[in-house]
């Protein structure tokens, strides 16, 4: 009995573990996440163990502004007691004066047990982390992943369908350069989920994600209109449209107004549609949906801090 | 008809041969190892007929020998290459190079946005496929194939 209950606490070695990159997590450890994130989520709730980081130093090391995931972390930590050191933007930090990124840590760390970082090029946390004793949790590398982002969402997906294996789940906007869109379909191939790709020509989903879904016997249909398959699935993950990703304003032009989903597209949607928005939204979802019982991308901000509470007591041992 | 061929290119006596580079490839290798700086003798052999490859190139110098590293790098470049020690006109030592399952420090990452084109970080790619070869680089997250390498 004794031996069986040391062979699962082996199962997961969260603690000192960095959380880099989706790729980094296997099907059981983002369930264990999940299930931490409930867990924490619950206790939330009912008030209990609100000191869950006492004593524990959070550093949020943004190279690169990004205001709303920076609170959220900074939220999610110091809600649970723990304290808050780091700084919003480069300009103020040794960076300006040219400090390489791997002395940055090195400082940092002295001064806390674990940090969270943003920075604008990619591969940054993971050059970070193999540098540092303490965990790193990547808040977004340049275009390449934003793990936390890519939890939450399937936390997300999860707290409204009681399960993500196996459903329909439709990306819409701008698969091309969005790296949320990328993480999260890689994710939800552990999934087996039936996946739809819905996009403009000029913003289709990469080669090498279509070519990694396919390797893994991944269902996937791609489309370039929103109605042929609104009907059909269980979650329509919305994505901005940026103009700046249109060398042609007139092709902009064409485009902008086909995604953007209306009250009166969800007449014959299923019961249990989802819709979902990483946020921030600009006119990509009318304002009239946000009122449907389908609309959750609120909740799916909020859910960001349970997800983060639950990855950071994971990685500094707390919960395990 | 098999003897006749290896005629082409003359004897060494001391020296390396490294031979099954692909087509068209042998330029690159003779990069790697920056020949020509040496006083030895430096044959290039282009488009020769092989039985492993349909043409292949051969490279012999006289007076070298071969690092690790350089191994490793024209692992990269010629996959199935074989290398030969020479010594007094004879083989002393014949090898396969071998892809290793990680690139340090010699491939230069093809994302300009990738840290180690910006930060003092020597490059490392995991090889994730052999043919056709494709790495990924460990910071990145990119996969890049061997049209799109670029040695450091």
């Amino acid at each position: 009995m004794l031996r069986k209950k040391k062979k699962q606490d082996s199962k997961f070695r969260f603690k000192n573990k960095d959380i880099v990159s989706i790729h980094d997590l296997s099907k059981e450890e983002i369930i264990h996440i999940l299930e931490t994130a409930a867990r924490i989520e619950k206790q939330n709730r009912l008030g209990i163990n609100r000191n869950l980081f006492k004593g524990k130093v959070l550093a949020t090391l943004f190279f690169e502004v990004s205001t709303r995931t920076r609170l959220s972390f900074e939220s999610a930590f110091e809600k649970l007691g723990g304290k808050i050191i780091g700084f919003a933007d480069a300009g103020v930090s040794s960076t300006k004066k040219g400090e390489s990124l791997k002395d940055t840590v090195n400082t940092v760390e002295q001064y806390a047990d674990i940090i969270a970082m943003r920075h604008p090029l990619d591969g940054a946390a993971r050059l970070a982390a193999d540098n540092t004793k303490i965990p790193i949790i990547n808040g977004g590398d340049g275009a390449n992943q934003h793990p936390t982002q890519t939890l939450l969402d399937l936390y997300t997906i999860k707290k409204s369908q009681d399960h993500i294996t196996e459903l329909k789940i439709a990306m819409v906007g701008d698969l091309k350069y969005g790296r949320t869109v990328h993480s999260l379909a890689v994710a939800l191939s552990l999934f087996k989920c039936r996946l739809y790709f819905v996009a403009p020509r000029q913003l289709r989903m990469p080669e090498d994600i279509k070519q990694f879904l396919k390797e893994k016997e991944i269902a996937f249909t791609e489309h370039e209109k929103v109605e042929e398959v609104i009907e059909t699935v269980d979650v329509l993950y919305v994505t901005r449209i940026q103009q700046e990703r249109f060398a042609d304003p007139i092709e902009y032009e064409k485009v902008k107004n086909v995604y953007v989903i209306k009250k009166d597209m969800l007449n014959h949607v299923k019961p249990n549609l989802a819709i979902m928005h990483p946020l921030p939204r600009v006119n990509e979802i009318s304002t009239d949906v946000d009122n449907t019982k389908h609309a959750i991308y609120f909740q799916q901000a909020a859910n960001g801090i349970p997800i983060r509470q639950a990855v950071m007591a994971l990685a500094l041992g707390i919960a395990k | 008809m098999k003897e006749r061929k290896e005629i082409k290119i003359p004897p060494i006596k001391e020296g390396i041969v490294i031979d099954h580079i692909p087509k068209n490839h042998v330029l690159r290798v003779a990069q790697i190892l920056a020949v020509g700086k040496e006083e030895g003798m430096v044959t290039i052999g282009m488009n020769l007929m092989s039985n492993k490859l349909k043409s292949k190139d051969v490279i012999k110098i006289e007076g070298r020998d071969l690092t690790d590293s350089e191994i490793n790098k024209i692992s990269i470049i010629a996959p199935e290459a074989t290398v030969s020690f020479i010594k007094e006109y004879r083989i002393e030592e014949k090898l396969q190079v071998r892809l290793p399952k990680k690139v340090s420090k010699i491939v230069k990452c093809s994302n300009q946005k990738c840290i180690t084109r910006h930060q003092n970080v020597p490059t490392l790619f995991i090889v994730v496929n052999k043919k056709p070869l494709r790495l990924k680089c460990h910071y990145c997250e990119k996969t890049i194939s061997r049209k799109e390498i670029e040695l450091i």
